[in-house]
């Protein structure tokens, strides 16, 4: 009795995690992938092969755009890293305990607006007739009206904003994890800042680095609202080849290969991320 | 350089205050060479703060610190000569043994095979020569312990400061781990300062110990003294374990105090500092158990002799630790008096119930004035 009020706890609490994953998760993947092996041959004739894979190949435009995504995101990643973490030691080591709720409930602010109004802000301050080229303006500096969305620095400077939150929060709780007396032992052994920097505390935070990383590489890569609003249709962002695919030119099967090699292509990237850093994925969960 | 180089470090007037609360109150000591120095104080009395401050984590408000004679006030923490075994060890467990000694080592620059032979040597002499493979999660907590040791002393410090470092082992370890801590300072020569609230362990481990209450030394010794000849009423029950009374000094007579306790008992005590004759003063009145008779009481029994006290009362229980035992007695006013026994297991033991006189020389029974 008593034992089967316990599985049957078990069950209703693991219900809607199973249902998330299955429903939500697992079986449109097993769509898409059968999807994108989909080939049209003639109206309403399907074969299957590899086909949208190797239109994808074929073209370079196709996997230009694959590969400038990718190099892109690494960079807002390490930029999100480096502007990060200066932010998340301060919070976990410096801060006082009451700044520091304060400080990351200033970090979380930004998330009560949605993606499209943060957009928007954005070109609101940087287009033609918006703040910063009206104040330009306005003190001399520039002699006329300055367009400064479009481009990719805009671009990488938006991304930036909209996902270091997410390098500063594992950051913030792996380093609130290390003892205070990690980093002056590393003084008093006889080591400088840079050296207790170097050997101690990146060592100790690195399972934040890796997950702060993976989380942010995996949001900017699958983005698609920032680089198209600031980027315009020069982002060439994959997320836009995969839209076009699906809606613009409605083939679906093309779309969900690209879907599928945005996938591939991340997982590689994070799983080489680990190995080059020799984290495993399941220490960077747990140490988080 | 003229002070004496036998001193390996020595604090004048050190003051160090929080806000308003004042930290270290002016504190002032030496610490000859090699010896074992302890600072024995409860919690917050601002013992880790003075030992931060010769670490160089705080800066003292006023006063020097001097390490062989020289004043590291100026000197940064990673240049100071002291090394430190943190409460929890603080050992890195990123790297593994042979990384978390090597580390000190690696920055001072010294030279890659000398490395190996510093840190194979004193793994050697910590008696855990085959651990350096090991990572630090797989050690046990006596080795952490001689571990966070050996990477201070492979840097040949001048003082080794340790922060509690037995608190977080169980009590079995703890007992291990005095005597080994002794052996390992008697090894390396290296003046040790320990700071520690259990007094036990600065009883059993040092040369000498300093007890420290709000900010200040209330007395600065050897354990024998600390324990026999106390300078206050706080050393006094602080330091091992007693039977304490307040009351009132009656009078002197002779080298005696004649003291009446507030339950109404009168007794003869020595007289520990100054108390003013002739005045009625508060004291306070502490003795040992060890120094506490328990007699089994019967009209026949015989009246006690001169400058002895006693007090009768009934046993109300028996606290058995083996040779250490108590028995605690509940006096005809009610209160309890802890007394050691020998209980041998035989008939001949004392058993809760019975009637007992408790009898103990009033040059046992330390009287401060309150």
């Amino acid at each position: 009795m008593q034992k089967d009020i316990k599985r049957l706890s078990l069950i209703l609490l693991f219900a809607p995690f199973a249902l998330w994953i299955t429903l939500l998760i697992l079986l449109p993947h097993v769509g898409m992938v059968i999807l994108s092996l989909r080939e049209k041959v003639a109206p309403r004739i399907y074969e299957y092969g590899f086909g949208n894979y190797i239109e994808f190949f074929n073209e370079p435009i196709y996997w230009n755009t694959l590969i400038r995504t990718g190099s892109m995101s690494l960079l807002v990643t390490v930029l999100a890293l480096i502007i990060g973490f200066p932010i998340a030691y301060y919070i976990a080591k410096i801060a006082g305990p009451r700044m520091r709720g304060a400080l990351f409930l200033l970090c979380l602010i930004p998330l009560w607006v949605s993606d499209l109004i943060r957009a928007f802000g954005w070109i609101l301050l940087l287009r033609e007739t918006g703040v910063v080229s009206g104040i330009l303006q306005w003190t001399g500096i520039a002699s006329g009206p300055i367009e400064m969305l479009y481009n990719d620095v805009t671009v990488i400077i938006g991304l930036v904003y909209t996902v270091i939150l997410f390098m500063i929060v594992p950051l913030a709780s792996t380093l609130d994890g290390m003892d205070n007396s990690m980093i002056e032992a590393g003084y008093n052994l006889g080591g400088r800042s840079v050296t207790v920097f170097r050997r101690i505390i990146i060592p100790y935070a690195m399972p934040g680095i890796a997950s702060g990383c993976i989380i942010v590489f995996m949001l900017t890569a699958g983005s698609y609202l920032t680089p198209i609003l600031l980027g315009g249709k020069n982002s060439s962002w994959f997320t836009e080849q995969i839209y076009d695919q699906f809606i613009t030119r409605y083939n679906w099967e093309s779309g969900a290969a690209f879907g599928m090699l945005l996938l591939a292509f991340t997982s590689i990237v994070v799983w080489l991320g680990l190995r080059l850093t020799g984290q495993t994925l399941a220490n960077t969960v747990t140490k988080t | 350089m003229t002070r004496s180089p036998a001193i390996d470090l020595e604090c004048a007037n050190i003051t160090k205050t929080f806000g308003n609360v004042l930290a270290v109150d002016d504190v002032s000591f030496e610490i000859p060479s090699g010896s074992f120095f302890s600072i024995l104080g409860p919690s917050g009395c601002g013992k880790t703060t003075l030992i931060r401050m010769i670490a160089g984590f705080e800066q003292p408000d006023s006063g020097d610190v001097l390490i062989k004679g020289v004043s590291v006030l100026d000197t940064s923490p990673n240049k100071r000569n002291v090394k430190m075994v943190f409460q929890h060890l603080a050992l890195f467990p990123m790297m593994n043994v042979y990384e978390n000694i090597a580390y000190g080592l690696r920055c001072n620059n010294v030279a890659k095979h000398e490395i190996e032979e510093r840190v194979n040597n004193v793994l050697k002499r910590i008696a855990l020569p085959d651990v350096g493979d090991r990572e630090i999660h797989q050690l046990s907590g006596g080795q952490k312990q001689r571990i966070a040791v050996a990477r201070c002393m492979v840097l040949d410090p001048d003082v080794l400061l340790l922060d509690e470092p037995l608190g977080a082992l169980d009590l079995k370890l703890r007992e291990a781990m005095k005597i080994e801590l002794k052996l390992l300072q008697h090894q390396f020569d290296t003046t040790f300062i320990y700071i520690t609230h259990d007094q036990s362990e600065a009883l059993v481990m040092s040369d000498r110990v300093a007890v420290m209450n709000q900010g200040r030394f209330e007395q600065l010794g050897t354990p024998q003294e600390l324990y026999h000849h106390p300078s206050s009423a706080f050393v006094a029950g602080f330091v091992g374990d007693s039977n304490r009374w307040s009351g009132r000094a009656m009078g002197l007579s002779g080298a005696a105090v004649t003291v009446e306790t507030k339950d109404g008992l009168e007794m003869l005590a020595k007289p520990y500092g100054e108390i003013p004759s002739g005045s009625e003063r508060d004291v306070d009145i502490f003795i040992r158990p060890e120094f506490i008779r328990v007699e089994r009481y019967v009209e026949s029994s015989p009246s006690i002799e001169a400058g002895e006290n006693s007090l009768k009362g009934v046993v109300d229980s028996l606290l058995f630790n083996g040779a250490n035992s108590r028995a605690l007695v509940r006096s005809s006013s009610g209160q309890l008096v802890e007394a050691d026994i020998v209980l041998t297991g035989g008939h001949e033991d004392i058993e809760p119930g019975e009637n007992v006189r408790l009898i103990w020389s009033s040059n046992q029974t330390m009287c401060f004035a309150n």
